[in-house]
């Protein structure tokens, strides 16, 4: 673990730089919509950045492409891997998904159910496939489901048909299994209660004091409040031009 | 079973693959490479090419031109250039096949356990207590009661025929597999059954897969990188979850959204 004075920023764990995108509608005359263009900026390590603006100004769309499921017309986006860095705008697959694997976690507004896998499983496997032994797993999983305060009684259960706020809960709960230099969290309370977004926003600044780097939306104030260090407008990237 | 692989290395490499049917289009200067654990998706609707594709990597089909290349113990070799009897062995040792119709890909006059045990003798497996002791284990991890060891394949279900050849593909440990349309013609359930079980098999034996399917759900919930065909060409590829949420070919954006969300 590392602590960090301001007067010692560290090296970015996250550097975007001139980041543009727009979107080709093939079934709609090839009607083109922008969604950033000329975007900058970088998140350090232990920080907490969230995207600030108004629905449609980019921000889900910004975190896709960081985590490489969105495609860029240009610019970079660069993650620190070990001594190496990254420009997930140009690597290949196999690449992001070695980055996806060890240094990226991801917290989408919907969980994708796989049929059949319990709650347990699904939480659990990330941390098993970081190579924890199936029992530590499970104790992890268990551990977060109940600070997460998902019922014991669904465990057991897929979560496919869990309610909206119970679905979020163990996303939440899988994203955070697993230690990641750069966590992208999409709206993580956007389903949750006062109680239940109290515990995210206390998982949040645990993941900060263990260095890791957090890039989210948070249309919650409150919560953005509480865990936010900067938050940068995406309308400055000019992506209603 | 096969030793394991640096995964650093493809394990399979098509160069500039076409076949052609006259003068029809099967497939045509197809490229690609597949690494050790990687799962492949070929998708693409009906006469795309995606299954001439499949024969042409599986050698059941000589290309027009072009070349198949797959890492054996001593590096890359041309798979043409193989003997018969090299090319059956590696069909048994170190690749499975698993078929859209189970007719084609099991043994109906043999007993379940037969056409799992059969793969194990084929690679040396003598004991009979052992082969039968490893295909009862494995007809449970593909979820078929093991009281049902002895009846054969005409007595079992669709979504049954197809979890017993898909353990008669994996019971060997294989390092490639092929797959064509695993999933089509079966009810929706025991089409979520099965992927449940390709997944995780797949993962836990780090096998690399190439899979056929005209199912984006299907690429989406088991494959890492995808390729689009049509007209015989590969028209887009890539990270599997890029592709579908964000295709750029029309042809691709058509197919995302002609999909009817359940």
């Amino acid at each position: 673990m590392t602590y960090l004075t301001p007067s010692s920023p560290s090296p970015a764990v996250l550097a975007v730089t001139g980041l543009s995108k727009a979107f080709t509608l093939h079934l709609r005359d090839g009607l083109r919509l922008p969604v950033v263009s000329g975007a900058d900026f970088s998140v350090a390590a232990g920080e907490c950045v969230a995207l600030g603006g108004p629905s449609g100004a980019g921000k889900s769309s910004l975190l896709k492409m960081v985590y490489g499921n969105y495609r860029v017309d240009a610019g970079a986006i660069l993650v620190t891997d070990g001594p190496e860095r990254v420009d997930i705008a140009r690597a290949a697959p196999r690449r992001i998904l070695k980055l996806r694997r060890e240094r990226i976690g991801y917290v989408s507004q919907f969980l994708r159910v796989i049929p059949r896998v319990s709650t347990l499983d699904v939480v659990a496997e990330p941390l098993r496939l970081d190579g924890a032994s199936p029992e530590a797993a499970a104790g992890r999983a268990r551990d977060l489901l109940a600070r997460l305060n998902l019922p014991e009684r669904l465990w057991s259960l897929p979560p496919a048909t869990f309610s909206g706020g119970e679905q979020q809960r163990v996303n939440i709960a899988r994203g955070f299994i697993a230690p990641r230099d750069l966590l992208l969290l999409d709206e993580p309370t956007a389903s949750l209660d006062a109680a239940n977004s109290a515990a995210v926003v206390e998982l949040i600044a645990g993941k900060k004091a263990e260095g890791t780097a957090i890039l989210g939306i948070f249309h919650d104030a409150a919560v953005r409040t509480a865990v936010a260090d900067r938050v940068i407008d995406v309308t400055r990237f000019g992506a209603s031009q | 079973m096969a030793a394991p692989l640096s995964d650093e290395a493809p394990l399979l490499v098509a160069e500039g693959l076409s076949r052609l049917y006259g003068a029809r289009i099967g497939c045509t200067d197809v490229d690609l490479e597949v690494y050790p654990g990687e799962v492949l998706a070929v998708v693409g609707e009906s006469g795309s090419g995606k299954s001439t594709l499949l024969s042409l990597l599986s050698t059941e089909l000589a290309p027009t031109s072009g070349r198949v290349l797959y890492r054996m113990d001593n590096g890359l070799r041309d798979l043409s250039a193989l003997s018969e009897a090299e090319r059956r062995l590696l069909l048994r040792t170190q690749w499975g096949f698993v078929r859209q119709n189970a007719e084609q890909g099991l043994r109906m006059a043999v007993s379940a356990g037969g056409n799992v045990g059969e793969r194990l003798m084929a690679v040396g497996w003598r004991n009979y207590g052992d082969i039968r002791a490893e295909a009862t284990s494995w007809l449970d991890r593909v979820e078929i009661a093991a009281d049902r060891i002895d009846d054969d394949p005409r007595a079992f279900s669709g979504g049954m025929r197809q979890r017993l050849q898909i353990a008669r593909n994996l019971v060997t440990r294989p390092r490639l597999v092929f797959m064509d349309e695993p999933t089509g013609g079966l009810d929706v359930s025991v089409q979520a059954r099965l992927l449940d079980l390709i997944r995780s098999l797949v993962s836990d034996l780090g096998a690399a897969v190439i899979i056929v399917t005209h199912d984006l759900a299907v690429a989406r919930l088991l494959s890492h990188r995808i390729m689009v065909m049509r007209h015989g060409r590969v028209i887009e590829a890539g990270l599997t979850d890029q592709v579908l949420d964000d295709p750029q070919e029309p042809y691709t954006q058509l197919l995302v959204a002609s999909v009817l969300a359940a």
